[in-house]
């Protein structure tokens, strides 16, 4: 078991989104959150990870490491890609140049490695943020929209990338508009039933 | 974040947030020389204004010096966290099984080098031109080097708390102008007792004291504030 949620509420200012969540995460299993606009998908994903504390009550025990991804990148639009990778701050790892570019070639980011990340595309930035998955060793991934900004083949290689991870005993959790990018391996979560 | 693997040493984790904060202002000279430059557009300003009396400069110098100071690192210290907050940095940095206040503490370090120091190290030039005389200048510059610390961390103190809040410039004012007072008391009257041959270092002592409690005290009070600001 990565993850055990019960009985989580999520409020938002004076309004309660969700209550009485219930979720097991084991090694090997995808699972998405899915619901409509506002029902509090990234609420429950921030909550998860422990980023809002305010406004989540009930319990999440986490087993092991996580790696989080939210919607703003965490990239410091300055400096380039390898600075961006080097330290993951939310982990202790320490990846050397060679790892790192070695992820950002498997991201298809090849030549970009000292470019200012500021300078490059949306979706080019989403893969950047996308290569600590390739660096980090945490069995849990709680991805936020992670398919936002990326091109066919960008969605292509994120989902392999997942299947990999699970195949390997990890597991994710994610939210994403698409439905059911990973068929019969993937289980739903519809907030809209523990919406409030 | 419970994690298996060893902890990196506070020091090094501090080492690390320094370096890569400390690049990324390299990589934007403009946002360092802007408050040398409004420093310097004021100090200029004020002889055309004020008419070129020495005497009169010299009186008044001491204050508008230290009072263009404050409003420098207001200036700053507005936008302190909040890229870290825009671009989800501050998210990552939450999660770390590390404490916010020391991470928080390394850019504000980062942030105080680029700016109070640098100001502290060209203020004596500054001093020259509005007509300080020369006594004060050394004291001027020290007076400074404390007084920056204090203003950084207070302003740093302001920004965390309103870093959520869209346009939080007037409430981040009305926050840090009352807590900056003290700090301007005291290095006034400790350049302005250099001019008049007396004591100033009763003064410097005050603001040295000033500066090592809020080292102390601040960060931690940034790391909780942070927290509170992701809670929004």
């Amino acid at each position: 078991m990565l993850l055990e949620v019960t009985q989580v509420a999520i409020e938002r200012g004076d309004r309660r989104l969700l209550s009485d969540v219930d979720l097991s995460v084991s090694g090997g299993e995808i699972w998405q959150l899915v619901g409509a606009n506002g029902v509090g998908k990234t609420s429950l994903l921030r909550g998860l990870a422990g980023v809002a504390r305010l406004g989540v009550t009930g319990e999440i025990r986490h087993a092991g490491a996580f790696l989080y991804l939210g919607h703003a990148s965490a990239l410091k639009s300055s400096l380039s890609p390898v600075d961006n990778l080097r330290w993951h701050p939310a982990s202790d790892v320490t990846a050397s140049v060679g790892q790192i570019c070695e992820a950002l070639a498997a991201v298809n980011l090849a030549g970009y490695e000292y470019r200012p990340v500021g300078s490059l595309s949306a979706g080019q930035q989403r893969r950047v943020a996308l290569a600590r998955l390739l660096l980090s060793d945490a069995p849990l991934w709680l991805l936020d929209e992670p398919f936002t900004a990326l091109d066919v083949a960008g969605c292509e290689w994120l989902e392999g990338c997942v299947r990999r991870h699970v195949n390997a005993g990890g597991a994710t959790v994610f939210t994403s508009h698409q439905p059911s990018r990973f068929g019969p391996l993937q289980q739903d979560l519809d907030l809209g039933r523990y919406a409030v | 974040m419970p994690s298996d693997q060893p902890l990196l040493s506070l020091r090094v984790v501090f080492l690390r947030q320094f370096l890569r904060h400390g690049r990324s202002i390299m990589t934007s000279p403009a946002d360092v020389a802007n408050p040398l430059l409004f420093f310097f557009m004021v100090i200029t300003l004020f002889p055309l204004g004020l008419g070129p009396d020495p005497t009169t400069l010299a009186a008044l110098s001491p204050g508008i010096l230290w009072v263009v100071a404050l409003l420098a690192s207001l200036m700053v210290s507005a936008k302190l966290f909040a890229s870290d907050f825009e671009d989800g940095s501050l998210e990552q940095l939450a999660l770390a099984p590390y404490p916010l206040a020391v991470t928080a503490l390394a850019e504000i370090s980062a942030q105080w080098l680029a700016t109070g120091f640098l100001l502290a190290l060209l203020s004596p030039l500054f001093g020259v031109m509005l007509g300080l005389p020369d006594e004060g200048l050394l004291t001027l510059s020290v007076s400074l080097l404390l007084g920056t610390v204090c203003l950084t961390l207070i302003g740093a103190l302001g920004s965390a708390l309103t870093v959520s809040i869209r346009r939080g410039g007037l409430l981040l004012s009305l926050l840090i102008i009352p807590l900056n007072v003290p700090v301007l008391i005291f290095g006034t009257t400790a350049v302005r007792e250099a001019v008049l041959g007396g004591n100033p270092e009763s003064w410097l002592a005050l603001l040295g004291g000033l500066a090592l409690g809020s080292l102390v005290v601040a960060p931690l009070a940034i790391g909780a504030a942070l927290r509170v600001s992701l809670d929004s």
